[in-house]
């Protein structure tokens, strides 16, 4: 089998806030034999901002970062589920119709055939990859550990842009974590929005959809949440209300965990977290 | 739930030239919509707007531009396309959203929410740099928003703030990307096509 190799697309949350997630993917994919290159000098996707207030703006800014990919001849490799909808939205406009494009090479000022693909991390992992490969390499299962899988929106929906998964009931995160060795629960709020949008300028808001997210993940037995975007996890983390805290995680770290990175690395990942992680995994014998 | 059409204003004129402008360039099949409440019940943040997901796409119908233009709805959602999704009648209520804010946008009708500001901080972040700087959006959006007045809010941020600090997830010092240029590029002449569309 040829190597798998893509142009890796980490967006600007990689670079700070979730700086863990970034290492524990680049980790991940090296011991899964992933070979991820950074695309070289790519640019903001204009998240949501984009989209809610231009149009064109939100097609140039991925396209941009699409025409650099594919001088790479590559696909695209994303980690953040905001990042990697507006990079498939984009994708299928501009593949869609022929003058939308032109129209948007203008504004870029560069050309763009249309034959990236683009895929998200986790997906990479799961399907590319695969579990059974994933499985033969597991070095330390992860115990029977009861965890919630939280997808958000935009790995999900719309589902046909995203093609990822069951847009109502996915089970894509929760396969990985089953053959990592823990124990997935089944809850209600795996596609609920947590607000990520309104972070900044509704923590009211905010706080009621997380602080909802977070209870029904407790309620359902998970000691803690999985998440595949650092925007969903910053915001889980970070915008908790109350006083029992439920610690998120990157589902990057617990898959190098399962696979063996050394200790002190994953321990440098965890230390991170605003609610930490540590006492959960040291109960299982885990760090 | 009670659809408030009938106005508590007075008469209200039905600019139906609004209306096909927001079909036209949404491209969503508003004339579809049988208003049954699919999208109001599935939607996270309704319970923050002045009006329903689907009361706006029938004041839409109805052309009420002031309305619809001025709610904080349009800005209150969160993109999440849960109604998208679960429309039986498959309207793309993200697009018909995204088209309402960028109207709104350009008419100066921003006044309901601290949204509007939030974005523009956001992209001024990516004009200035090519990549968002984290630390760099907190602050001046909380400086721009007032926020930095509300005290309550301000005091529970400079906890997080400096929890976040110390946690190491916030880089002090922003880069800029060395095609600068071409990213500056992007939003000129996407500025400029914004007018032009408008004239």
């Amino acid at each position: 089998m040829n190597k798998l190799k893509f142009s890796y697309y980490p967006g600007c949350s990689l670079e700070s806030t979730a700086k863990e997630y970034d290492q524990s993917i680049r980790e991940v994919a090296r011991i899964l034999d992933v070979e991820l290159m950074e695309l070289d000098d790519w640019s903001c996707c204009g998240a949501s901002s984009g989209h809610c207030t231009n149009h064109q703006l939100s097609l140039a800014l991925p396209a941009r970062n699409l025409a650099l990919t594919e001088r790479e001849g590559q696909d695209m490799a994303v980690a953040c589920a905001a990042c990697f909808l507006r990079f498939r939205q984009a994708n299928h406009e501009l593949c869609s119709s022929d003058s939308l494009r032109q129209d948007i090479e203008k504004v870029t000022g560069v050309s763009y055939k249309g034959s990236v693909e683009v895929k998200h991390l986790l997906d990479i992992f799961v399907r590319e990859v695969g579990l059974e490969e994933v499985e033969r390499k597991v070095e330390k299962p992860l115990g029977g550990l009861r965890l919630a899988s939280y997808y958000g929106c935009y790995l999900v929906r719309p589902p046909e842009i995203t093609q990822f998964d069951d847009p109502e009931n996915p089970t894509l995160m929760d396969d990985l974590l089953n053959v990592l060795g823990a124990e997935t629960v089944d809850w209600s709020h795996k596609v609920e929005c947590c607000g990520g949008n309104l972070m900044l300028s509704r923590t009211d808001i905010v706080s009621k959809l997380v602080g909802d997210i977070c209870q029904a993940a407790s309620e359902s037995g998970a000691v803690a949440i999985v998440t595949a975007c650092p925007l969903c996890q910053a915001n889980l983390d970070m915008r908790q209300p109350g006083a029992e805290k439920i610690p998120i995680l990157h589902f990057s770290e617990l898959l190098g965990l399962a696979l063996g990175v050394e200790q002190q690395t994953v321990k440098s990942w965890l230390k991170r977290h605003i609610n930490s992680p540590q006492e959960i995994l040291k109960s299982q014998n885990l760090i | 739930m009670t659809i408030r059409l009938a106005s508590d204003t007075g008469k209200e004129t039905c600019d139906l030239p609004f209306a096909k402008e927001i079909k036209e360039k949404s491209q969503a099949h508003l004339e579809r919509c049988y208003q049954c409440v699919a999208c109001s019940s599935g939607c996270p943040v309704a319970f923050a707007m002045d009006f329903a997901p689907h009361q706006i796409i029938r004041m839409a119908q109805l052309g009420l531009r002031e309305r619809v233009l001025d709610s904080a709805t349009i800005w209150l959602c969160a993109s999440c396309q849960t109604c998208a999704t679960r429309c039986p009648n498959d309207i793309d209520i993200v697009k018909f959203m995204d088209t309402l804010r960028t109207i709104a946008l350009r008419q100066g009708r921003t006044e309901k929410t601290d949204l509007p500001l939030f974005h523009a901080t956001f992209l001024d972040g990516i004009r200035s740099r090519g990549r968002i700087h984290e630390l760099t959006l907190i602050l001046r959006y909380t400086l721009a928003s007032g926020d930095i007045f509300k005290f309550r809010k301000l005091f529970g941020d400079m906890i997080l703030g400096a929890k976040m600090f110390f946690k190491g997830k916030l880089v002090i010092l922003p880069i800029k990307i060395k095609g600068l240029h071409e990213v500056r590029r992007i939003f000129q002449s996407t500025e400029k096509e914004n007018r032009l569309e408008d004239e």
